[in-house]
């Protein structure tokens, strides 16, 4: 992960949008969804800025980032592939299938492959049951799986 | 908009866009070919469901499909596409459905466009080889609303998901859309409006089922100098997309609701708190909002009288619990989603402690139809504790997989196999699932309980928001048990100890048990821990989490007796006590099994001698079972 988040274009967008949110009744959530979205992870440094900007007390707000599966501390993968995990995909053999792209990625489960290529996750049921089981890389959704689907899927990254 | 005769006004004029929908022609007359253009005479609407799974089956590629055929043949003017929400019938999508005829296509890909264009809108022929195999009978096309899944059926909730374009707050006006507002705003005081809500019986959809008229009645009598209304959209269970579909489909609906709520309980400003896991949902309430604002349904002085309401959008970010009310609202403060101790209940202290009414999206859609047909016609669907209908989310072993709404009453029996349409492959029901990660599981005997909140829940299960899984033969009661059991241990927030520690506890017993550790000493052991949790956790989350453990216990207590003492897993799913084993009788000596055994565990002569394998070294990765082509492996 050579790329450099910490660009002074990224930190001008995050005050852009503190500036915005500043008179909001409960501005850190919408903040964080949007650094989030500006750095693809929370790290201190950006925590930093958004608890001078908003008077918030930095331990304060990395509880808030910890707490929530959707903030990242860490940068995340080129492609981060999604095996829904939600009941219905449960049940029509979604385990195996996140067994399978876990061998085929050599990426754990919750981690990022060692190339920063793929970041592998169990997800929270997406609700497209009527698809299950049911695996997203990135905005593609993949549904009605098999496991002799996987290979052919993986190779398109 | 400044009055009511300005909404009929804007009524009127919108009624045309949806005509073609209201009533339904039936397709079997055989249309007369005139030559050129649209042959039949006549205009048609093209339905496309935008839904979640409609979109994840890739339904913007038929609509950019039928967007250039339609340019092709220059039917722009006579045909109308229009993206709506959810059909309900997901394992069928993409779905097509046009309109005057109300013919159902399922399962439609590219290469299907050009033939329905070609054939039933420009000559009037219904393409009946792409139609929903349910949507026909003999040669008879069947529309939409007679279709087997849609038949028990009343829409009450979703009575505009699928129908409308959920972008175009004109087809929401043109069917009676923000009529209820106008009613109660200008022909009925807060305390009738509430007392309209008492009567019709109406519980919470969220899955407490606790009567929302009395929630009303509690935020308004609060005190307070300002009060908020919010909606929890934040709906987490598993296999559950009851209010995302809502959002998805009708989302005026939902502002309409809060707007009439506000001026029930006494607010002027309404939060919706929705997952940021469904954003076609958040990009639809938005466009919602923006517009009711800009006709004037939303701001200062709506309808010309003094009340005024403004709404605005709060997004989780991936906790389960901040479904649970207090942990939302600390989440909307822009804190930790951890739940306070009740009382003081979010009526008296909610948002920024101020008197807070928190409903359902479900509950919320409702809430228009209460007000302009009265608590009388509402409290007449249902049964005696449970009015009204229930939206559930039907998904896992079944045939129609997807989203319904059923009067209150129904079956479970009627729901599975009549609207569900049984279970695939031949394979025998065992189990179904209600309430998610706080309900249980319900076994066969018990398909003929008629569905509402009570029952529910003296069968060991609960309403819950609505999501519905159900299990077949192959699944085993013990895993589904520990499944729920991993969810809610990931996502106990940690604040109270029998949660955090106790859930932890029984999910290393159960996955004990899965791995052929478990001993008889154990069951015993979850039930009085599953008891303790549930009589001491601080919120819902821990209160209901032992219960998918309780009732598989209660009905599967012999799936768990084979685990421990038999060491086997029934349904041959817990890899731990699996053993694949060659049928001497039937194997062929083909040798194909050795060949494939990634470790070489199989044993035998080819032509000679009946292949063995040896358990010790097997990994149980199942290859020589898919590879044997006379079914001469089995598991057990």
């Amino acid at each position: 992960m050579a790329k450099n988040l910490f660009t002074e274009e990224n930190f001008s967008r995050l005050d852009e949008v503190i500036a915005a949110n500043k008179e909001t009744k409960g501005a850190l959530m919408p903040v964080l969804h949007e650094a989030q979205r500006i750095f693809g992870c929370i790290p201190l440094e950006v925590q930093k800025v958004i608890s001078e900007s908003l008077k918030i007390p930095i331990s304060e707000i990395y509880g808030v980032v910890t707490f929530y599966s959707q903030f990242t501390l860490e940068p995340r993968g080129e492609f981060v592939i999604g095996v829904c995990m939600g009941t219905a995909c449960y049940v029509r053999g979604a385990q195996p299938i996140l067994d399978k792209i876990s061998q085929l990625t050599n990426t754990k489960v919750g981690k990022t492959s060692e190339d920063g290529k793929f970041t592998l996750e169990a997800t929270r049921c997406i609700g497209a049951c009527g698809l299950a089981p049911v695996i997203t890389v990135n905005e593609d959704v993949y549904g009605r799986l098999e496991l002799k689907d996987i290979p052919a899927i993986i190779e398109k990254y | 908009m400044k009055s009511i005769q300005d909404l009929d006004r804007i009524r009127q004029k919108s009624l045309e866009k949806v005509n073609l929908r209201r009533n339904v022609e039936d397709a079997n007359v055989e249309a007369e070919a005139s030559g050129e253009g649209l042959t039949d005479g006549k205009p048609k609407d093209v339905l496309v469901c935008g839904g979640t799974g409609c979109t994840s089956s890739g339904c913007q590629k038929i609509i950019n499909k039928m967007e250039i055929q339609l340019e092709k043949h220059q039917l722009k003017k006579e045909v109308k596409l229009i993206k709506t929400g959810c059909f309900g019938l997901c394992e069928a999508g993409p779905i097509v459905i046009v309109h005057p005829e109300g013919a159902f296509y399922s399962r439609i890909k590219e290469k299907d466009v050009e033939e329905i264009v070609e054939e039933h809108l420009l000559k009037g022929k219904v393409v009946t080889h792409l139609l929903f195999k349910g949507a026909i009978d003999g040669d008879q096309v069947k529309p939409i609303d007679e279709v087997d899944f849609y038949k028990k059926q009343q829409r009450v909730a979703l009575r505009n998901c699928g129908l409308i374009s959920p972008e175009d707050i004109e087809e929401y006006i043109a069917f009676d859309g923000y009529k209820a507002l106008s009613k109660v705003l200008t022909e009925m005081t807060p305390e009738e409006a509430i007392d309209e809500v008492k009567k019709s019986g109406l519980r919470g959809r969220g899955g407490g089922g606790f009567p929302t008229g009395l929630k009303w009645e509690f935020t308004a009598k609060a005190e307070g100098d300002q009060k908020y209304v919010a909606c929890n959209a934040d709906e987490g269970d598993p296999g559950a997309f009851m209010d995302r579909s809502v959002l998805e489909g009708d989302p005026h609906a939902i502002v309409e609701a809060m707007a009439i709520a506000g001026y029930a309980v006494g607010a002027d400003m309404g939060y919706v708190y929705i997952r940021a896991e469904y954003p076609i949902a958040v990009a639809r309430l938005q466009i919602a909002i923006e517009d009711a604002r800009k006709f004037g349904l939303l701001g200062k002085s709506i309808f010309g009288t003094d009340f005024n309401f403004d709404m605005e959008i709060r997004l989780g970010a991936g906790a389960f619990v901040c479904g649970e009310e207090t942990a939302l609202i600390n989440s909307i403060e822009g804190k930790r989603g951890m739940p306070r101790p009740r009382p003081p209940f979010p009526a008296h202290k909610g948002i920024w402690d101020k008197p807070t009414l928190l409903n359902n999206v479900e509950t919320y859609a409702n809430i228009p139809q209460i007000i302009l047909n009265g608590a009388e016609w509402y409290s007449s669907i249902g049964t005696e504790k449970s009015k009204g209908t229930k939206v559930f989310a039907l998904g896992g072993k079944i045939n129609n997989t997807g989203l319904l709404e059923i009067p209150m009453g129904t079956t479970l029996r009627e729901v599975i196999y009549e609207v569900g349409g049984g279970i695939p492959n031949g394979k025998a029901f065992k189990a179904v699932q209600t309430g998610g990660p706080s309900g249980g599981c319900i076994p066969a005997d018990h398909l003929d309980a008629a569905i509402d909140y009570d029952n529910l829940i003296s069968l060991g299960s609960m309403m819950g928001s609505g999501g519905m899984i159900v299990m077949d033969e192959d699944n085993c009661m013990v895993d589904i048990a520990r499944f729920f059991l991993d969810f809610t241990v990931d996502e106990s927030c940690g604040k109270c100890t029998p949660c955090r520690e106790g859930t932890k506890r029984m999910l290393e017993i159960l996955e004990r048990i899965t791995e052929g550790e478990g001993e008889e000493a154990d069951l015993n052991k979850l039930e009085s821990l599953a008891k303790t949790i549930k009589n001491t956790s601080l919120c819902g989350l821990g209160q209901t989490a032992p219960n998918p453990v309780l009732s598989t216990l209660h009905y599967f207590r012999h799936e768990y007796e084979a685990h421990v003492k038999d060491k086997k897993c029934p349904a041959g799913v817990c890899q731990g006590l699996l053993q694949y084993l060659v049928i001497p009788e039937a194997c062929k000596k083909c040798g194909i099994c050795a060949n494939k055994c990634p470790v070489n565990c199989i044993d035998g002569v080819k032509g000679k001698e009946v292949y063995v394998i040896r358990q010790a070294d097997c990994i149980k990765c199942g290859a020589c079972m898919a590879a044997c082509p006379f079914k001469a492996i089995k598991k057990g």
